[in-house]
């Protein structure tokens, strides 16, 4: 559905002295198959946006190939068009217009006429909880009803391969977790193929089939969001103890896991599938004399796995990146 | 054809949206109707000794504020772009296979349309004040005047796109408008001027403009600021659709 190679997209900021280049996107490879849905995983400034312009035919590669549909971004743009629906960040309706008319206009670019456009938006409404909204107006909606209309706004031509862009970013939990019901359904009942951008890990974890991390304009990682924890060597084991048996504790954790770390009364350490180790453990503990006030097991999250990665946080990632909010406006 | 059908889509949604905001309508003719009628009682004792053709106050002024409605109006159409733009209405219909031209053109078809009704007020109170004029010249001055307003909306497009700013548009329209505004003769002709601002003001395409309009008004319409007015209209017309449809297509917009 999407291939990509070596795509770059190079800006050119500041005047004579200043001037420099930003390799917003530095050669990207991605392949996206039917029926997919990938999660493109980042930090702020990472170049997600911008790789999702040049697949959306917004912006024109600096460098490198896309087919997106069957059709090149920049040969068949306008074939490409036609084929995705997008559903950008920042929305899609003027707020003072009345969201039906939107939909219906928006429809109509599409090349539907007047009477598919309004069978097909208000199918859309009834779908994604919009009932009796179609006279409303954008300013008057809640976040997450705004979030939907930009949903419908995207399918309102039936695409067959839907690109959204930050999804639930500002929405409060209810409405994101609505928000990721209908997301899946866009699978499950158009047969789309999805390509989301964001920088929730547990919407990556929750929604997509595959996770592509892309980090300073190139992509680091592809893989199920699994596998890519299994790259995070074991599951992190914590132990919560009295004072006397933090060293004892320590000692007969080493002697499973890696990296033992011992922070006041806290004791932890990665070791290889807690689920077959810990009852061992446990007996070990308690032979050795240790009174637990607590054991925790987690497994590893999206946010170590990009830490195993790049060598940062994702969230130190995106203190690091302010300088380029450049990325969202370019 | 699909280019004018969808042109017509996008012309049709900023009329319904403009209809449901009049106010704006009222609000940009608001200006010429204040000089009509707080400005024109004073040209009164003084337009006999302008040798313009016409001893009317309002039939020397009227074509003036038309040609400054085209100027002004229009100009202020690229901040409702902006707006646009900042909820991503204009990535979302660039997104879409319909022609990028055709997003400007149906804009421009609003804001032609938007002029041509304060148009109409305009003269029909001019009227109302005691202006007079010759039929066919009055049409020819609505015309030029909705030709110089589509190609200032189109800049004024063009602009907003570029700056997406309505902090930058507003002092570089101001920095544009005033000498226009004092070059053109909209108020007062410029024969009244010093030879030296007479010559530089006939660098200025407005002035032209201006004189092609009241000629028409006055019946003349053979004379030679008409050739020059018309002229000057369909070259700023072509150079702001110009400017407008590149900055449309423009791929990174």
């Amino acid at each position: 559905m999407i291939t990509a190679r070596g795509l770059v997209q190079t800006f050119h900021t500041g005047r004579g002295k200043k001037a420099k280049e930003v390799h917003a996107v530095d050669g990207v490879d991605l392949d996206v198959a039917e029926g997919e849905v990938v999660g493109f995983l980042g930090p702020n400034g990472a170049g997600k946006t911008t790789t999702l312009r040049m697949l959306t035919t917004l912006l024109r590669p600096t460098a490198g190939t896309a087919t997106v549909a069957g059709y090149d971004v920049v040969k068949d743009s306008v074939q490409v068009r036609r084929s995705i629906g997008y559903v950008s960040q920042v929305g899609a309706t003027f707020s003072g217009a009345y969201a039906g008319d939107e939909v219906v206009d928006h429809g109509m670019l599409y090349g539907m006429s007047r009477a598919d456009a309004v069978r097909r938006g208000q199918e859309l409404f009834e779908q994604l909880q919009l009932d009796g909204l179609w006279k409303r107006m954008p300013k008057n909606m809640s976040g997450g009803q705004k979030r939907r209309l930009d949903v419908v706004m995207g399918l309102i031509h039936d695409p067959t391969l839907v690109f959204l862009d930050e999804p639930t970013t500002g929405l409060d939990p209810q409405a994101r977790a609505n928000l990721w019901d209908h997301i899946e359904g866009l699978r499950s009942r158009l047969g789309a193929t999805v390509f989301l951008t964001t920088h929730y890990l547990d919407e990556a974890d929750a929604l997509a089939d595959r996770i592509l991390i892309i980090d300073q304009g190139r992509i680091v990682a592809s893989d199920t969001a699994d596998n890519l924890k299994a790259q995070v060597s074991g599951d992190l084991v914590v132990l919560e103890v009295a004072a006397d048996q933090v060293t004892r504790a320590a000692e007969r954790l080493g002697s499973i896991a890696d990296g033992v770390e011992v922070d006041g009364l806290r004791v932890r350490g990665r070791v290889q599938r807690a689920g077959r180790v810990v009852p061992g453990l446990l007996r070990d503990l308690e032979s050795a004399g240790v009174e637990l006030d607590s054991i925790e097991v987690l497994r590893p999250t999206l946010d170590d796995v990009f830490l195993t990665l790049t060598g940062r946080s994702l969230r130190d990632a995106e203190a690091g990146e302010t300088e380029d909010q450049t990325e969202g406006a370019a | 054809m699909s280019f004018v059908r969808e042109s017509n889509i996008v012309f049709r949604r900023q009329l319904r949206m403009n209809l449901r905001n009049p106010a704006w309508v009222l609000i940009g003719i608001m200006q010429p109707v204040l000089y009509l009628v707080l400005f024109g009682p004073l040209l009164k004792p003084l337009v006999s000794s302008f040798d313009t053709g016409t001893d009317n106050a309002y039939t020397f002024l009227v074509p003036g504020l038309l040609v400054q409605l085209g100027m002004f109006g229009a100009f202020f159409a690229g901040f409702g772009l902006i707006g646009e733009w900042r909820e991503g209405v204009i990535e979302a219909e660039r997104v879409t296979p319909a022609n990028r031209s055709a997003l400007l053109v149906g804009r421009l078809m609003r804001d032609v349309v938007q002029l041509f009704v304060q148009s109409l007020i305009l003269v029909g109170l001019g009227y109302l004040m005691g202006m007079r004029g010759d039929a066919l010249g009055i049409v020819y001055g609505i015309a030029l005047t909705l030709l110089i307003g589509g190609a200032c909306a189109a800049a004024s497009n063009a602009l907003a796109l570029t700056t997406k700013s309505e902090d930058v548009m507003a002092p570089v329209i101001n920095i544009v408008m005033m000498p226009v505004l004092l070059l053109s003769g909209i108020l007062l002709p410029m024969t009244l001027g010093p030879e030296w601002l007479q010559n530089l003001s006939d660098f200025m395409p407005f002035k032209w403009i201006v004189d092609a309009v009241r000629d028409g008004f006055a019946g003349d319409l053979a004379s030679s600021a008409v050739l020059w007015g018309s002229v000057w209209a369909v070259v700023l017309a072509a150079l702001g659709t110009w400017w407008g449809t590149a900055t449309f297509r423009r791929e990174n917009a």
